[in-house]
């Protein structure tokens, strides 16, 4: 039996599914057809460089490099509390970590509405208590804390993933040879995780750029992120042309920010993680 | 778990040929999300025999995107004034043969000879109303009578605006004493920046969600349309609901035949009931929108039809006019909202 009849459906998958459509993107960001009759043209790829869309480019950018970091400072030491030996309910927390994805994205979202509005549960605990209204939504704060919400998991399980792996006798060896804790992290742990730490930026960067829902939704409509102008282009302006380009936009974003993360990463020793 | 999957897989294609074998007439309709009475439906196929396969969408440019790009076919669709015109241009929609409506007699004048359909001959009115301020008066205290209250910063972060191109802008070209249905650039621009300049006091940029963040009295303005100010009032007293002085936008909703309906006859039924007066009243009751007709007008209870938000007066309806549909304009103004909402 060979492998090739087994990766037979899946290729089939994912030429219809994944190289198609990609296609399709290509095609449509180098295409017009609002003549009636489809040529070749680059006026799409000129358009996302007005400076409207680089704003929009950049201030998507800076925020979900905010939501990582954040998503990176928590997750870690979450990360090593899960991994560490001695601690006994690790499958519980792992579960409470988890389950939340059991649950619609959307419906998550829409019950972080219900805490943060002015007339919100927050604020109606607030006020009760004698504080005054603070304003929680509609801003920066609320996207980045949206996002860091949703893509949290992702940052936690790759990188704990590593962890467990970690040969204990080389963590054991190097306390022998007289490292105290902070040298065993700075010099064995952490290097040794760095795959991991690279999935987990890779996996909740991604979808902290390419967002619009969490936009809309916790800023009211009132920040708008890169993924809020697609989505605009193809179901309000009709203009998939440029929803097209900017898509290919982010995609080659995130392609760079790729190579990027891992071309560091590949100067570090480690093994595992899911790039 | 092989032989369930055939035993699965042949139930599937039985299934499937009995439901080729069953040739019930069928009609497509394609309509607005919540904007019916379901009960209309099941009543239409009660009556006729004929099958209603009911499809929903959430914004006209939604809808338009879907039927001119997609392969679909309705035979009833829904759209707004300006899209219905955008539609008739683009050699979308088919004549519809009145004979065939008798109905549409008992519709009032006043919704008759629009300019997106001069001569009435491709759409029949559903649903209209306005687009106002709805405000809370608990947190008010200037009279609203006037869109510049919406560019008040006593009232900054608590002011919703409509997440909608053409409502917001109406708004800002109103308030500067233009045409909301201009086609120059510089007043395009000068609306643009006025939006701009009003955003640090906007709160957020919605549209089905205003009507419940008002009755929770998340904010103290909103920008409504006619509909959710009588449902939203309706839920808290403290809302009212006032077509400002410098005019506004009064829209229409109908119904049309497109070109490629496969079910003409049917669709020409289906409008023709839609416009009797015990199913306008239904509608009426479901979803807090005014009706077309007097006949069923009169039908409505006292407080219903004496509420200036759902029937406004002649003189306030004098004040506004419908949107036009420009395709030139249309790229400005898509532009325009982009850098608005983007800024």
């Amino acid at each position: 039996m060979s492998k090739r009849r087994f990766s037979f459906p899946y290729l089939i998958w994912m030429s219809i599914f994944i190289v198609v459509p990609l296609l399709l993107i290509i095609f449509y960001a180098f295409t017009d057809n609002s003549s009636g009759k489809t040529v070749f043209t680059l006026e799409h790829l000129k358009a996302i460089f007005e400076p409207l869309y680089l704003k929009v480019i950049g201030r998507s950018l800076y925020m979900s490099l905010i939501a990582t970091v954040v998503c990176f400072i928590l997750g870690y030491p979450a990360a090593m509390i899960l991994a560490s030996k001695d601690f006994a309910k690790k499958s519980t927390m792992l579960i409470l970590i988890v389950l939340p994805m059991w649950m619609n994205f959307l419906l998550r979202t829409y019950s972080w509405l219900s805490l943060l509005e002015n007339e919100g549960l927050i604020n109606r605990f607030l006020t009760s208590i004698g504080f005054e209204q603070v304003q929680l939504m509609y801003n920066n704060f609320a996207v980045v804390l949206g996002m860091v919400y949703n893509f949290l998991p992702f940052m936690i399980l790759p990188i704990y993933s590593v962890l467990v792996k970690i040969d204990k006798s080389v963590i054991e060896a190097a306390k022998d040879l007289g490292a105290n804790s902070a040298k065993v992290f700075g010099r064995v742990i952490f290097p040794l995780s760095i795959p991991g730490v690279i999935s987990g930026i890779t996996m909740t960067f991604m979808p902290a750029l390419s967002t619009f829902v969490i936009s809309r939704l916790l800023s009211g409509g009132k920040i708008t992120l890169i993924g809020n102008i697609i989505e605009q282009q193809f179901t309000i302006t009709g203009d998939w042309g440029l929803g097209s380009a900017l898509s290919l936009l982010l995609m080659v974003l995130i392609f760079v920010s790729m190579i990027f993360i891992n071309k560091y990463g590949d100067e570090s020793v480690g093994a595992g993680g899911l790039l | 778990m092989k032989k369930a999957l055939v035993i699965l897989l042949s139930v599937l294609i039985v299934l499937s040929f009995v439901g080729c074998a069953n040739d019930k007439e069928v009609l497509n309709v394609y309509n607005w999300g919540e904007y019916i009475d379901m009960a209309v439906i099941d009543m239409f196929e009660d009556e006729t025999g004929i099958k209603v396969n009911y499809n929903t969408f959430t914004t006209n440019e939604d809808m338009y995107v879907k039927l001119s790009k997609g392969r679909v076919s309705y035979d009833v669709v829904f759209p707004s004034d300006y899209m219905i015109q955008r539609m008739i241009e683009e050699d979308m929609l088919q004549k519809i043969n009145m004979v065939n409506v008798p109905n549409y007699l008992k519709v009032d004048d006043v919704h008759k000879n629009l300019p997106y359909d001069p001569n009435n001959e491709y759409s029949v009115p559903y649903l209209w109303g306005t687009v106002g301020i709805l405000y809370n008066t608990t947190m008010v205290s200037d009279t609203v009578d006037s869109w510049d209250i919406l560019w008040n910063e006593k009232y900054s972060q608590k002011i919703f605006m409509q997440d909608s191109q053409r409502d917001s802008m109406m708004v800002a070209l109103i308030k500067l004493g233009y045409s909301q249905n201009t086609t120059d650039q510089a007043q395009i621009d000068e609306a643009m920046n006025l939006l701009i300049e009003q955003k640090p006091l906007v709160l957020g940029y919605l549209v089905d969600e205003v009507k419940d963040k008002m009755v929770q009295g998340e904010g103290a303005l909103a920008v409504v349309w006619s509909g959710e100010a009588v449902d939203a009032m309706s839920m808290n007293e403290d809302l009212a609901y006032v077509i400002p002085k410098e005019g506004s936008n009064r829209w229409v909703d109908g119904m049309v035949i497109p070109k490629n309906a496969k079910n003409v006859s049917a669709a020409e039924k289906f409008i023709n009931f839609m416009l009797r007066d015990d199913i306008m009243l239904m509608n009426a009751n479901e979803t807090g929108y005014s009706i077309t007709s007097q006949s069923a007008i009169d039908q409505l209870d006292d407080e219903w039809k004496s509420n200036l938000a759902a029937f406004p007066t002649e003189e306030m309806l004098s004040r506004c006019s419908v949107f036009e549909y420009n395709a030139d304009a249309t790229v400005m103004y898509n532009k325009a909202w982009t850098e608005v909402t983007a800024h």
